[in-house]
């Protein structure tokens, strides 16, 4: 207690000097670009020892975890073993007791609000679909389509030729080619899961997070869903939890297994499958 | 017992029919006396030892055989007589009567001679005919036939004014009232300013002697504060009789306060200023205060300078208990807003707290619970001690049927749709109001207090708690821990904090949740209802009761965390306590403003109040 | 041509006016124009005659059509119910009603020319430094949007950047409200007290009382109610529209696509304060007064009921809402005015839950929210 109260201390004069430098200039002068995401390192994402607790219960304790560049990662685990925590802590949603969480080398998003994070190019799609009910398919795509998210801007924006083709691409891959005039709200629970994943597309993210992608969906449209996952990999990188083992087995090549609040195992679906750590918790004792 | 004594009273009346001084033994006797019959009989016979000079003592010890004998057979059942509630024997042709009627006929020279006979005749009795004759108020009526039986006795009266320029009037002794009368039809009693001095003097004598300890209490703090050195030998004669322990206190104060302003002795006068130093009165702070004063030539008015060090150091230890006790009275105070709020915010916690449902009618039903004080009293006129306590079950009853009626009538119909519950429920809450003014009227209706609500506990002179404000903080809290035993310990609070965790759920494991939904929903409103009785005694009951209240007990609720009962009962108590010391400040209206914008503020900084729900439930 | 293109066309903000705007402007200009050349040039015995008091009538409805357009836009766009734009509203009128005051000059009942009546009777001395300025119509007409304005975003940036929402802001918005009101009826704040501020003589030098100088405010209520409307149109019809139904539909979901919405909703409810301030500003001097009952929670959550009434997320709703409902109280409180707050009071109960889309839900299946349930989680 003590001693966090001493490092906002020191952190506040440093950050005073920092304001005084001579060779430095003001933050609210400069024009305010992020710097492009680093991954000189091939690693996209660093989670390092995040612990969050509600009220005594630890949600995620000191969980370490790191996901390369164009990589699809699958995360499993029971309820309760911090996946939607740790997706909440990463597109700022909550905010971690400790820990470190870094988008590429340089930017800390820990502090920062969601959309700031959104704008990083960090895209998120819910357990439960979720989209503009009362809006058309095409406005949908229209609100989350990669573009200025300020104000003004967005009191004159209009289309660009080149959004214009993006979106017709998108609603192409997700097959809702011929409702873009259709509420929202009309479209079945699939469709509505097929939307969202759409907004995800036109947004172009560096790194998707996606949360049980295929619930609700036919087997058919959960095999499409795993086409398009594996091929957004490479370009994007692609954070999936699912429930559904047959497919995580069918998308994964690596995969994290959660529990508790801390990795349990990590590696291909094999080596889980065979993990005697994996076998213990999710098996029993015995086994 | 007291019934008894005053049974007693009336069968002496019977056996001393041509005795008039018994009258005044009875009036003396009539205040409550401890011990057992047989003690009072012995007493009022003691008394009449006392008064009964005239009276041959065969006679005397007549009365005291048969007096020991009605006691003991007990047959005082049999006799009955008139006697009003302060138990003053509604005087026939008594002495004090004939002694009126010379007194309204003497001249001014032999006025105080009947003034004295009077006093020796009747005690206590005429105590408010001197006090209306000092003020100028007593009057003998000119045609006596039309007050009494008997024309050619003048009886004297205590005349009003009322606004339509009559005079409304009382009888002298008995206190009866005798109706309105012209100015010509009765005539004033003079006076002049000899007169008036021997009044004062032997109003004095009566209140100090008076058999009721609070009468001689205060007549000892009026002499107090308007201290005069002819009073204190009647304050030594009246301290060697007293038996109360604080009024003997007070009397030594006003004693002491005598030696201070007027003695010379040093010593003396040192000692008396540790004496009034006990006293809190404002008159001891007054007399330091001067002895501390300088003339204008800047030199002491007291010269000797050991009592004006004493009587500052005094002075500031008078300081520091007065801001000790004004200090205890904010808190007081700010504990008994925070009471009111606690209760009018109680019923809310539970429909808007727990069930998560905004019941802007909630004011109303706290209107219709004083509504229901009110039409209870009319039930009972007889009865005003009792029907604040019969109020509490009907109020709930009543606000509670309406809670229900309106759950099951409209916020049924709007599950989860909060902000058209919030403006169904403020319609309903119009209709209610108008309902109200329509069938009572849109003006104020006065609720009485019973009298064991009235008057306060008195601590000293500067530090007193009303009644009706204890018993109420008393209350608020009885409600709520009620409220909890309810919500943690019974079936019903089980099944509420289970539907209002999971609706879904408990309706899958058999709870009737529509059923649960009416009865919390009614349990709040009962407790809205409870509410209104207890505001109905403090404030004006009218149509816009709620209205003023709605706003502050959300802001309870809201402050204190939603879903959090103990957080109502904190934040209900720290908004009040808060308020009451801003108020000394900036006013009772800006105190008001500047809570509102600290919770506002607040709120802004904490969402979900100062105890707030936690974990992952509450973030979704 | 393809589909999105197409949508692109239809999705903005002109096309929006250009399908919306012209039924509802033709109406209010036909009526607004016909009351004025009725009062102005057919004699009195006229049956065309259109009563000066009908006119002034008539203006106060089209203050509140704006004002009930004002909450349209916050509540039924973005979800956010404000329970307190009668203060806005207020506010404006005060800003209004004070220049008024300064207009009186020495023609008060104490004929002091430095100060208003009210602070003569108070014994005061000279005039509190808030009141300077307003002697001037510019400066007035400039605290008539920045003073609403200013409240609002205060209010906004702390709510809505803390996330007070749904509930807990309507009961925010009605404590803030009530806590002006009980400011405002303090002497001490030197706003007239209880009383307010009346007894006003002239505006821009054109009396007050004169049928000319009525009939302009009128038309010049229309005007302003257009203008607000046709804006308020062109905002919604724009993306910005499209941000802020997202927020009130999924709020959560615009800001993980990398939208501030809390910059959209205090920009929202700036926009809305000061279009609510403007119709008090306009609505003082043609009835005359201003007083803190304005700020009073009822008329504030009125206004909310006039919206429901016609139609929420509509704009020509709430303007048709604020209409009927004024018109009907008018009509009411003048027969029978006990039975108008029973009369209101089952309004609130019977829209809530019978016509949850108003009036105009009736007429309209297919519209921006149709079929969607208004309300938002708590």
């Amino acid at each position: 207690m003590k001693n966090s109260k001493i490092k906002v201390a020191t952190t506040r004069q440093s950050r005073l000097r920092e304001m005084f430098r001579r060779d430095g200039a003001w933050p609210w002068l400069v024009n305010r670009t992020e710097p492009a995401v680093d991954v000189s390192h091939q690693v996209l994402l660093y989670i390092e020892s995040l612990s969050v607790s509600f009220d005594g219960f630890k949600a995620l304790n000191d969980l370490s975890l790191y996901i390369n560049d164009g990589e699809l990662r699958c995360l499993i685990g029971a309820n309760g073993a911090g996946k939607t925590t740790l997706m909440d802590v990463i597109t700022g949603k909550t905010s971690p007791d400790s820990g470190l969480v870094y988008f590429g080398q340089t930017l800390d998003l820990l502090g920062r609000s969601e959309a700031e994070i959104a704008q990083l190019g960090i895209g998120r799609k819910f357990q439960k679909p979720s989209v503009f009910e009362a809006q058309t398919v095409y406005a949908n795509l229209e609100l989350a389509i990669q573009s200025e998210k300020n104000i003004l801007p967005t009191l004159v924006a209009r289309f660009s030729p080149e959004q214009i083709d993006r979106i017709d691409q998108v609603l192409e891959v997700i097959n809702l080619k011929d409702r873009g005039f259709m509420m929202a709200g009309a479209l079945s629970h699939g469709q509505k899961q097929w939307l969202e994943i759409g907004m995800l597309l036109v947004a172009n993210p560096r790194l998707l997070l996606i949360d049980e992608p295929v619930a609700g969906m036919t087997a058919q449209e959960a095999e499409q869903t795993a086409e398009l996952l594996v091929s957004l990999a490479g370009e994007h990188t692609v954070i999936v939890v699912e429930h559904d083992m047959e497919f995580v087995r069918r998308i994964a090549k690596t995969v994290t297994v959660l529990h508790q609040g801390s990795v349990l195992a990590e590696g291909s679906m094999q080596e889980i499958q065979e993990n005697p750590d994996v076998i213990r918790v999710y098996l029993g004792e015995e086994q | 017992m007291v019934i008894l004594t005053l049974k007693l009273q009336n069968v002496l009346v019977k056996i001393s029919n041509r005795n008039f001084i018994f009258t005044i033994c009875f009036i003396e006797a009539s205040g409550d006396y401890p011990g057992a019959s047989f003690f009072s009989t012995e007493y009022i016979v003691l008394k009449i030892f006392q008064h009964s000079m005239p009276v041959k003592s065969p006679v005397k010890y007549a009365i005291m055989l048969v007096l020991v004998f009605l006691s003991a057979t007990n047959i005082v059942e049999s006799v009955y007589a008139q006697h009003d509630e302060t138990g003053v024997i509604q005087a026939g042709p008594g002495q004090i009567v004939q002694l009126g009627d010379k007194l309204a006929r003497a001249k001014l020279k032999n006025v105080q001679t009947v003034l004295v006979k009077m006093e020796a005749a009747g005690g206590d009795a005429v105590l408010a005919l001197y006090q209306a004759m000092l003020s100028g108020d007593l009057f003998y009526v000119k045609d006596a036939s039309s007050v009494s039986g008997n024309a050619a006795l003048r009886r004297l009266v205590i005349a009003s004014k009322t606004e339509n320029r009559t005079y409304l009037l009382q009888d002298a002794i008995t206190l009866d009232s005798l109706g309105e009368r012209t100015k010509k039809q009765i005539k004033k009693v003079r006076s002049n300013n000899k007169l008036r001095g021997y009044l004062r003097s032997a109003i004095a004598r009566l209140t100090l002697n008076s058999e009721q300890p609070e009468i001689r209490k205060s007549a000892v703090e009026n002499m107090l504060d308007s201290l005069d050195s002819k009073s204190i030998p009647y304050l030594e004669k009246a301290r060697e009789q007293e038996s109360e322990s604080d009024i003997i206190e007070l009397i030594d104060v006003a004693i002491a306060l005598n030696v201070l302003r007027t003695s010379e002795d040093v010593d003396l006068r040192l000692q008396a200023i540790e004496t009034v130093q006990q006293s809190l009165r404002p008159v001891v702070r007054n007399s330091l205060t001067q002895l501390l004063e300088q003339d204008e030539q800047s030199a002491f008015i007291e010269p000797n300078a050991p009592i004006r060090a004493k009587a500052r150091e005094a002075l500031d230890d008078f300081q520091n208990k007065l801001d000790f006790y004004g200090l205890l009275e904010t808190i007081f105070f700010g504990l008994s807003l925070g009471s009111v709020l606690l209760l009018v915010a109680t019923g809310l916690a539970i429909t808007f707290g727990v069930m998560g449902v905004i019941n802007m009618a909630h004011g109303e039903l706290i209107m219709l619970g004083a509504y229901t004080t009110y039409v209870v009293q009319l039930w009972m006129p007889n009865n005003i001690e009792y029907s604040v306590l019969v109020a509490i079950p009907v109020a709930f009853i009543v606000s509670g049927m309406v809670g229900i009626a309106i759950e099951r009538g409209v916020i049924r119909h709007l599950q989860g749709r909060p902000l058209e519950t919030l403006l169904a429920t403020f319609g309903i809450s119009l209709i209610l109001q108008q309902a109200v003014r329509s069938m009572f009227s849109p003006l104020n209706r006065q609720v009485a207090t019973p009298d064991w609500m009235g008057g306060s506990l008195e601590f000293n002179a500067v530090f007193s708690i009303t009644y009706n404000r204890l018993y109420i903080l008393i209350f608020a809290l009885l409600v709520f821990f009620a409220l909890q035993l309810i919500m943690k310990k019974t079936s019903l609070g089980l099944y509420v904090r289970a539907v209002s965790q999971n609706r879904d759920m408990a309706k899958a494991i058999g709870i009737r949740t529509e059923w649960v939904d009416a009865m919390t929903f009614g349990l709040g409103s009962g407790i809205a209802g409870i509410a209104g009785v207890a505001l109905s005694q403090l404030t004006n009951v009218g149509p816009n009761l709620g209205q003023a209240y709605i706003i502050d007990s959300f802001m309870v609720v809201v402050f204190g965390g939603v879903g959090n009962l103990w957080g109502t009962l904190v934040g209900g108590m720290s908004l009040g306590l808060v308020n009451k010391f801003l108020e000394p400040a900036t006013g009772a209206v800006l105190a008001n403003i500047l809570v509102l914008v600290f919770i506002i503020l607040f709120i802004q900084k904490r969402p979900r109040g100062l105890f707030p729900q936690k974990g992952r439930a509450a973030e979704s | 041509m393809k589909d999105a293109s197409l949508f692109a066309q239809q999705f903005t903000a002109l096309h929006t006016v250009r399908t919306k705007a012209p039924l509802f402007l033709g109406i209010l200009f036909t009526a607004t124009i016909y009351a004025a050349v009725c009062n102005l040039y057919v004699a009195e015995d006229s049956v065309l005659y259109v009563s000066t008091y009908t006119i002034t009538l008539l203006g106060k409805y089209l203050c509140y059509a704006l004002l009930a357009l004002s909450v349209d836009i916050v509540w039924g766009y973005c979800g956010i119910l404000s329970l307190g734009h009668g203060a806005f509203f207020a506010l404006g009128g005060y800003a209004m009603g004070m220049y008024l005051m300064r207009q009186i000059g020495d023609r008060g009942v104490y004929g002091n020319p430095d100060l208003p009546d009210f602070m003569v009777f108070l014994n005061w001395q000279e005039l509190p430094w808030y009141w300077s300025g307003f002697d001037q119509f510019w400066f007035a007409a400039l605290m008539v949007v920045l003073v609403p304005a200013v409240l609002a975003f205060v209010f906004g940036w702390l709510a809505f950047r803390s996330r007070v929402a749904g509930v807990y802001l309507a009961i925010m918005t009605q404590a803030l409200t009530y806590a002006l009101m009980l400011a405002f009826f303090r002497n001490e704040m030197g706003f007239g007290g209880n009383n307010g501020l009346t007894d006003f003589k002239d505006l821009l030098g054109y009396n007050l009382l004169s049928d000319n100088t009525r009939v302009s405010l009128f038309v010049i209520s229309a005007i302003v109610l257009a203008l607000a409307y046709v804006c308020s149109q062109l905002i919604m019809g724009s993306k910005f529209g499209r941000v802020i139904v997202g927020i009130r539909d999924a709020e959560d979901r615009l800001r993980f696509l990398g939208y501030r919405t809390d910059y959209y909703k205090v920009a929202l409810f700036v926009y809305s304060a000061l279009l609510a301030g403007i119709a008090g500003a306009l609505y003082v001097p043609q009835v005359g007064i201003i007083n803190p009952g304005e700020y009073s929670p009822l008329n504030s959550i009125e206004i909310v009921i006039w919206v429901a009434i016609g139609g929420r997320g509509t704009l020509y709703g709430a303007v048709i809402g604020a209409l009927l409902v004024n018109y009907a109280k008018t009509k009411f409180t003048a027969i029978l005015p006990e039975v108008w707050l029973f009369a209101l009071g089952a309004l609130f109960v019977a829209v809530t839950i019978f016509l949850p889309n108003g009036i105009v839900g009736l007429f309209k299946r297919t519209s921006l929210n149709d079929g969607h349930d208004l309300g938002e989680q708590p």
